[in-house]
This record gives structure tokens, sequence and C-alpha cells, in this order.
């Protein structure tokens, strides 16, 4: 991770915790210590000679980086172009999401707390959140809405076998939103001793922006990767799914400023995206303050936030981080949609051409390779966020 | 144009009642009938609950009145619209309070121009922070003449208190413990120093003191060491199910009051 405190990027965060119009920290006053200080120290902390030693040796010893890129044969051939998959799937605990939270812990053990909390969706950050807990030794408490802890139930026990106490969120849609609801009450009852590791590019200043640096990890590969492979580091197409938007900043992170190379970011559609059933934020979101960030996110006209709907639980949140909602307000990325239908066919077709099982989120990535317009010679890389072993249930009961 | 908030500490400086109620809840309409009700029974101020579906900072009492109130069908144009002529019922200062989203949706001007119409004293926004205020939204509140009130909590240092106590001119809201709405246990040993502390600042706004404040023994605790408290969570869960508000309300406040 090359250290870039350079605010310039017009795409990267500015100094003020804004990307564009987009960001801030709209925290509550209970918040504005812990929030206070984790903006003067991060940067600080996270470049550090040592913290950086210790993450990437774990990075690497612990995760399995660097994540294989893999030249897709039988999928290129499939939509005539060349397709390269970079294998976050093969990460310990089965997704990107441990990339960031060893990050935090390290990052929560030098500002001396003692008690870890975390949000999840998929159970995906709630498993790399207990995982990274054990291996540190500190007390973890996942919150999980009631849905999402009934249709990813084999994540549910992982973390619990790993030792972390799993609270459900019973307010509103009973999903990924009202997890972080949950998170954000425990860290305001709670504000000295626990840290709160959010799983995605979204909430206060500086999550977004830290959480996207310890991503980032995922294009700083690729490129080295590419450039072995094709002998240029920068691909034509770099496409990744987005829930808050993690695994797609991190796809997307040293590729921002170079805007040859075509980011694609991929929307759950749920039912369709005028369903009424859907996640698919840019097409019907509006900027607002949710989570404590001006971002774009489904609303009423007054304000009221609009429960979304996916298939797939990690997509199934209401908003976009700020950066996203940046990239897509000044064109710099395309974004584009799925529905769950098409998530679930796309699981089939890299199951079957691939022997790759993607996670649900993953697979809406996939789902989109027939739309970008990449030509034959184009090199494209699709982000494989994760692996679909915490979807069986869900693909036994629809795919059959 | 003198501010009834302003009036209300300079005739009254100790054991100011102020309630928090949800508009909207538990009818759309019940939010003016309530008002009356309060100030029948000496209430000193009302906080009129804006809702939000995502309401962070709350327990499950206020986030349930909160969804009841959406379920409802309240907006802020419809609260703008019973609010309309409450100056001719209701002479104690309202505030209203809740979370920016909606208000941003809303506009800020357009809602800083309906509430002073509404001759509505103050706005509470848990979620702006100073930063954004400061440099955002500070001129057109003045412009409209209403006051921005500020939460401290056991967190907040003191650079910031000062701060705070310089940008505003109403009171203070001192969030009695590190939680969010809706707490029950008494007020605790270390509650106490901290209002203490508070008290020893010698801050030139008054305050009030909110959070877990819910019945006779901890409103008086409160009064100990400020001008007065906040009750919420209590309130809405003494006038959940009513089927009579006026007397519900009456013997809410009775238990509270001594005098
Ligand atoms: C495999 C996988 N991909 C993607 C996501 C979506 O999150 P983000 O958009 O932050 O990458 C999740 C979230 O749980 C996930 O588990």
């Amino acid at each position: 991770m090359a250290q870039s405190t350079n605010f310039k990027s017009k795409y990267q965060v500015n100094e003020q915790g804004y990307y564009g119009q987009f960001g801030g920290a709209y925290i509550p006053e209970m918040l504005h210590p812990n929030i206070e200080e984790l903006q003067q120290k991060y940067l600080e902390i996270i470049y550090d000679e040592a913290f950086q030693h210790e993450f990437h040796a774990l990075l690497k010893d612990y995760v399995g980086r660097p994540t294989p890129l893999y030249f897709a044969k039988r999928l290129s051939e499939k939509f005539n172009t060349q397709i390269y998959l970079k294998r976050e799937d093969l990460c310990h605990t089965g997704a990107h999401k441990v990339n960031n939270t060893i990050g935090q812990i390290l990052l929560a053990k030098r500002l001396g707390k003692t008690r870890i909390i975390a949000e999840t969706g998929a159970g995906q950050h709630g498993v790399a959140t207990a995982t990274v807990c054990a291996l540190m030794n500190l007390p973890c408490v996942v919150y999980m809405g009631e849905v999402d802890i009934q249709r990813q139930a084999p994540n549910v026990k992982r973390m619990q076998m790993l030792g972390a106490e799993v609270r459900p969120a019973t307010s509103g849609s009973k999903t990924l939103k009202d997890a972080t609801n949950e998170a954000m009450r425990d860290w305001i009852a709670n504000p000295t001793d626990t840290h709160y590791i959010i799983g995605s590019v979204v909430g206060p200043h500086p999550f977004p922006d830290m959480v996207a640096r310890f991503q980032s990890v995922i294009s700083e590969e690729m490129k080295q990767q590419l450039k072995e492979k094709t002998g240029n580091e920068n691909p034509n197409y770099v496409v990744a799914c987005v829930g808050g938007g993690s695994n797609a900043a991190g796809a997307f992170y040293h590729f921002l400023d170079n805007e040859a190379v075509q980011l694609v970011a991929v929307e759950a559609a749920g039912h369709g995206v005028h369903s009424g059933m859907s996640a698919a934020t840019t097409q019907l979101g509006r900027i607002g303050v949710l989570h404590s960030s001006k971002t774009l996110f489904m609303q009423t006209e007054d304000g009221q936030v609009i429960e979304p709907h996916s298939i797939s639980a990690g997509l199934d949140y209401p908003g976009i981080g700020p950066i996203h909602a940046n990239l897509f307000d000044t064109q710099r990325a395309t974004f584009l949609s799925a529905t769950d239908t098409e998530a679930l066919q796309a699981v089939q077709l890299l199951a079957r051409t691939e022997g790759i099982i993607p996670a649900l989120e993953s697979a809406h990535a996939i789902a989109v390779l027939d739309r970008i317009g990449a030509k034959p010679t184009d090199v494209v890389v699709v982000n494989l966020s994760g692996r679909g072993d915490k979807d069986l249930d869900t693909y036994i009961r629809e795919l059959q | 144009m003198t501010n009834r908030i302003k009036e209300l500490f300079q005739k009254k400086e100790k054991n100011i009642l102020s309630v928090f109620c949800t508009a909207g809840f538990p009818e759309l309409n019940s939010i003016v009938p309530i008002l009356v009700e309060l100030q029948n029974n000496g209430v000193d101020m009302v906080e009129i609950g804006m809702p939000f579906s995502d309401p962070t900072a709350d327990g499950p009492v206020i986030q349930y009145s909160n969804t009841i109130a959406i379920n409802n069908g309240m907006m802020l144009k419809t609260l703008f619209e019973q609010l309309k002529s409450i100056r001719s019922q209701i002479n104690i200062p309202l505030v209203l309070m809740g979370y920016f989203n909606p208000v941003y949706q809303y506009g800020i001007d357009n809602f800083l121009k309906d509430a002073q119409a509404c001759g509505i004293d103050g706005i509470i926004i848990p979620d702006l922070p100073m930063y954004e205020y400061e440099t955002m939204y500070q001129s057109t509140f003045e412009a409209h003449q209403l006051q921005n009130i500020f939460l401290v909590t056991p967190q907040t240092s003191e650079a910031r208190i000062r701060k705070i106590d310089a940008l505003t001119d109403a009171f203070i809201y001192v969030v009695s413990s590190n939680a969010i709405t809706g707490g029950t246990s008494n007020i605790q040993e270390n509650q106490e120093r901290y209002f203490q502390y508070i008290k020893s600042l010698n801050l030139k706004n008054p305050t009030l003191i909110g959070f877990g404040i819910k019945d006779k023994s901890t409103f008086e605790t409160a009064c100990k060491y400020a001008n007065g408290a906040i009750i919420g969570t209590a309130f809405i869960n003494a006038i959940d199910k009513s089927s009579n508000l006026t007397k519900d309300i009456s013997q809410f406040i009775r238990n509270i009051k001594t005098v």
C-alpha cells in the first residue's frame, strides 16, 4: 500500500472528509471524540512502518495474499473478450472483507481499544471481524439483521464458533442498514473502550477513506499481476459489485486517476430496478445523509430511508459509499445493475465454465459482462469478491 | 422579537420541565392536542420530534414512536400544516428536534422559514455537527431568528463545551450519560459528578439534562445540577395506546412535578 496523503486527486477524499459534495461526518455529539481521534490519527497510524510491516505480514501469511489473478479462458471465449478474475474469494474467510478487518484491528489495538463491534449483511464482514478478534484475543459483538440471520445461517454459526456474539437487529427491514444503526447505538453507549469496525466504505469520515485504503491492496496487486501477464499494468475495464462499495473501492483505487481504465460498478436490481424491490441506489437514490455520511441513497420525498431488496444480503443496502456517489456524479465510473435472476444465472455460468462457485454479491459483477461493450482484445478484470459457500442454501433452493 | 426560550429562563431558573414528543404519535393529528394538554399541566417547554426512519441515537421506544408516526403519514409539510396557527393557543417555547436528512430534503432555508412562520423558537438536529453548522447553515438560522441547540455529552471536551456555549443563545442540552435515549437505570454517582462538573463551568447558557430522565426522582436529581430536565421516552410510553390523552398526560405530569 503506497502512501498517498496527496489529496489532489479529484476522486479521493479531501481534507474536510468530502469526495466532491459527498462524505463528511454527520455524527451525533456522542461520537465526536471517537471520530475526531480517528480523523486525527488514522493516516499516521496506518502509514507507520511497524504497522505496515505487521499489516502486510498478516495479509501474506494469514490471509493468503497476493490472491491470484486468473485468466478465465472459457468465460473469455463466451463473452469474446479477455477476462481475468481477481480471486478475492480465495482470501481466508472467503471474501475481500478480511483485508479491512486486519487493518482495522491493528488500528484498534494502537488506539488502546479493548472491545470490537461490527455490523454485517451477508455475514462475511462479521466472520472476518470475528476472525481477527479471535486472532487478537479481543471480545467481539456483531450486529446482524434478523432477516440476514435466516438467509446466511452458516455464517452466523461461523461467527459463534470464532467466539463472537451475534446480536439480531430487529428494527426496520431487519437487514444491513438496521444492523448498522444498532452498531452505531452500541458505539454511542460504549465510546471509550470500543472500536467499531465498519465493513464497507460507508459511515462518517474517515471510515470510507480508511476502508478504501485497506482494500486498495486489491488494485495494487492487480497492476503487478497484469504487468506480468499482459505486459500492461492497466486493463481496459475493472468490474466490481457495489453494496456499500468496499471491494469496488479496492479494485478501482489505483486506477482512479487513469481515465483510460473504465470502471464499472454493479448494483443489485433485485426484482428489477423499478419493481419496488431493488437496491439500485444510483438509479433510485438522491443525495442525503445516511449513516453519518452525505451520499446517494434510496429515500422518500420526505427523506425517510426506503428499504431495499436484493437476494444477496451483502448488496441489500439502500445507499452507496460517498466515494462511489462521487464516481457516479462525475461519471468517472459506469453504474450498471443486475437482477436477482441474472445474478443466479451468473452463479451457474461461472460454476459450469470455470469451476468456481461465486458469492451472490460477486455474481452480480459477472452478470453484466455481456453489456459492458468490451472488444475481443480488451482486458477486463472482474473482482471476484467472495466465494459461494455461504449462499449454498439459496443455490440449492433456487437452482436445483 | 424576543425569544420565548430566553424569556422562560429569565423568569424561571429552576425545575424547568421540558417534554419531548414525536409528532404524528400516537395518531397523525395528536401533536396539537398534546401541546395543549402539556401547557395546561404546567410544562415549561416542548420538543416536537420530527420522525425519521433511522434514528441512530434513539432507543427502542422512540424508534417505535418514529415508525408509528411515519406509518401514520407524518411528514414535515404535514407537521408545519398542523402547527400553522399553534401560536393562537400555545405560548410556551417550542423546539423542533430531529435528524438531519428530512430537514435537508425539505431544504434548510424552507425548513427554517416555515418553522419561523409557525412560531418555533429553536431547533435541535443531533446529527448536524458544529463544523457543518458553522460553515454552511449558521447564517440561515440567524436570518430566521432560530436558535440552534447543541448537545454536550460526558465525552465532550471543555474546550468544545465552551465553543458550543458561545455559538448558541438558548440552552445547552446536557446528555446525561454515554447512551442512546430510553435508559432505564437510575442516576448513578458518576453521572452526578458529571452534572456537577458542567455546573461548575458557569456557562452563559442555561442547561437542561436529558436522556434517562423518566420520573420524579430522576427529574429532581437532574434539577439539583441544571436549570431543568427533558423527559422523552417515559412520556412516549405514557401516551402509547392512550384512550384518554387529557387524563393520561395530566397524571403523568402530576407524578413528576412537585409544585
Ligand atoms: C462477497 C461479498 N462481496 C461484496 C459485498 C458487498 O460489500 P462491498 O460493496 O462493501 O464490497 C459483500 C458484503 O457482504 C460480500 O460478502
